[in-house]
């Protein structure tokens, strides 16, 4: 059976909530197609700590919750009442950032007597595509890459079957860039920063470790990834040269370093979906935003006929139209509501695209 | 039960988050229709909802019906309390009705005095967890002449009657605990329908920072 495209489509009216970490999203869809979403972030309170803090967050959430259900119903041009149903993201993330969404969502469908949809972070991650390219490819794989994740995903149906395939068993991606930006003195959030940075730098300049891609590691850790011994190496090359008293090459040591992530990112990616026979990757999360990686991403697959699906920018980083996505393929495909009693779970594992 | 008649005026929805206890109730303004509280402590995200569906359908009525939602606003632990308040805010949002936030401490207050618990100048005092309390003071009438401040409670060592979880968990400083512990929505009902006391924005009364620590500032490179 073939869904609506994504572009003329009508279908459910769908309001999705995320509140994960420090972005408060709403989003709205009608099938897959985006009419708004609309974003609060408490990223600059966090700058200065270095990294978001959990407690600034969740008092952000309280704050930006029904500004932005407001913003969001003005652009898409509905009343609330029109909304068919209400999803939200239950986990996995920061326990009382969720919490806040969590109980946002549920004043919303008892209020407005519409079902209510608690869903999986990662899995929104990978539906949120559909608004932008139509129809996901079932099966595909999913790259996943963020400050909170770098997951490896087999995703069979985006609403009820997405298998782990490998993660990340230290930093995530994410984390690498910050602090790597923080080490050569560039702002947070890392990445962007880094980004730019690399451009006008070799990224061969440095030979970086790439992780858990010796033959033994391959053995145990196929798809799993490790930034930590990475993040070490390109600390000891930066206090090397300080103590030599050199200059750090900051543009060749940030362009080096996102290579090495970049490599290991793709490698792995398209060695997963080459060992499971899938033709379509797909790469979501803020770190999907790097430039480097999408080019060398379709540089590689096309070499091996895999097609890869990358989300614009806006749609990878944290937000609420992917949310709204997958509860609208939640919706179509005829999947039971979550109860009232839906908890928040920080550590929701994957497999679980629908909580209870 | 009997059924509330919204034609009739007021229907107003309470709800306090503020202590480990959930509670909601339902009010047509001059009486208290149902009282719910949670079976379990904590989990405050888990059970409010089911409660006020609850309540909703015991009264028989609809959201539609609500005028008004009336909610604690702390202070008390922090995640439990932003249940209460992102749900109070969210609630009255879609049905276009206001929403009336009272200190915590001040429905502790007026029950005390209604029930004839305390008679002259009282304190109430909350437990703020680390050996800490929310403590504020209040006249013969209930209503509140200082705080509500986060304090230990050695500091604030006194013979008055102190009503709340304060005095059950440090009885060394305030040897004369009275009830009642926890605050109950059908009081903070009556506190926003009989306007006894103060009828303030749903924000909540943190009184504390977020822990946070600022890193050290970052190595400069060239
Ligand atoms: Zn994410």
């Amino acid at each position: 059976m073939r869904e609506n495209d994504g572009v003329t489509s009508d279908g459910p009216l769908v309001l999705g909530i995320e509140t994960s970490c420090d972005e408060t999203g709403v989003g709205i869809v009608r099938g897959h197609t985006l009419l708004a979403d609309a974003i609060a972030s408490s990223v600059d309170e966090h700058a200065r700590f270095g990294g978001v803090v959990p407690e600034v967050a969740s008092r952000a959430h309280l704050e930006a919750m029904v500004p932005t259900i407001e913003r969001a119903c003005t652009t898409a041009g509905i009343a609330l009442h029109d909304v068919d149903a209400i999803a939200v993201t239950s986990g996995p993330g920061l326990a009382g950032a969720l919490l806040v969404g969590v109980a946002a969502a549920k004043s919303l469908a008892l209020s407005l007597s519409k079902p209510l949809y608690g869903v999986n972070h990662l899995a929104a991650h990978v539906a949120v595509d559909q608004l932008e390219h139509g129809p996901l490819p079932e099966p595909c794989l999913a790259l996943l890459v963020s400050g909170g994740h770098s997951s490896l995903l087999r995703v069979t149906d985006v609403t009820t079957s997405i298998e782990p395939m490998g993660a990340t068993i230290d930093d995530a991606a994410g984390e690498a860039f910050d602090k790597v930006a923080r080490l050569l003195g560039l702002p947070f959030p890392g990445g962007p920063h880094i980004d730019r940075t690399a451009r006008s730098g070799s990224s061969v300049a440095i030979d970086f470790p790439r992780g858990l891609t010796g033959r033994r590691d391959l053995e145990r850790h196929r798809f799993d990834f490790s930034f930590s011994g990475l993040k070490t190496a390109v600390a000891r090359w930066v206090e090397a040269r300080e103590r030599s008293g050199e200059p750090v090459p900051v543009a060749d040591v940030a362009a080096s370093f996102q290579e090495a992530v970049c490599d290991v990112l793709v490698r792995k990616a398209l060695d997963a979906a080459s060992s499971e026979g899938i033709e379509d990757l797909l790469i979501g999360g803020g770190v999907a935003a790097n430039s480097r990686l999408r080019a060398m991403a379709e540089e590689r697959a096309s070499a091996l006929g895999i097609r890869v699906r990358v989300p614009r920018p806006g749609l990878c980083t944290d937000n609420g139209a992917m949310v709204a996505a997958l509860g609208s393929s939640i919706v179509s495909r005829g999947r039971p509501p979550s109860s009232y009693d839906l908890p928040a779970d920080s550590s929701l594992p994957v497999t679980s695209v629908l909580a209870g | 039960m009997p059924a509330a008649d919204a034609s009739l005026g007021r229907v107003l929805l309470a709800f306090d988050t503020s202590s480990p206890t959930v509670t909601v109730a339902v009010s047509d303004g001059a009486d208290v229709l149902v009282e719910l509280t949670s079976a379990e402590t904590l989990r405050h995200g888990e059970q409010l909802t089911p409660l006020i569906d609850r309540a909703l359908r015991q009264v028989g009525i609809t959201p539609r019906d609500l005028t008004a939602i009336a909610v604690g606003v702390g202070p008390g632990p922090f995640t439990g309390l932003r249940v209460g308040l992102v749900s109070a805010r969210t609630m009255a949002h879609v049905l276009e009705i206001p929403v009336y936030g009272v200190c915590s401490l001040d429905v502790l207050a007026v029950e005390a005095v209604d029930t004839g618990s305390v008679s002259g100048p009282f304190v109430v005092a909350s437990d703020a967890r680390r050996r800490e309390v929310y403590l504020a003071t209040y006249d013969e009438a209930g209503l509140r002449v200082s705080g509500p401040d986060v304090l230990r409670p050695a500091d604030v060592a006194t013979d008055q009657p102190v009503v709340g979880e304060g005095a059950a968990l440090y009885p060394d400083s305030f040897p004369d605990g009275r009830p009642p512990l926890r605050p109950g929505a059908g009081w903070l009902a009556r506190c926003v329908a009989e306007e006894r006391a103060e009828l303030r924005d749903p924000d909540p009364l943190y009184l504390r920072r977020p822990d946070a620590e600022i890193p050290r500032a970052p190595k400069p490179v060239s």
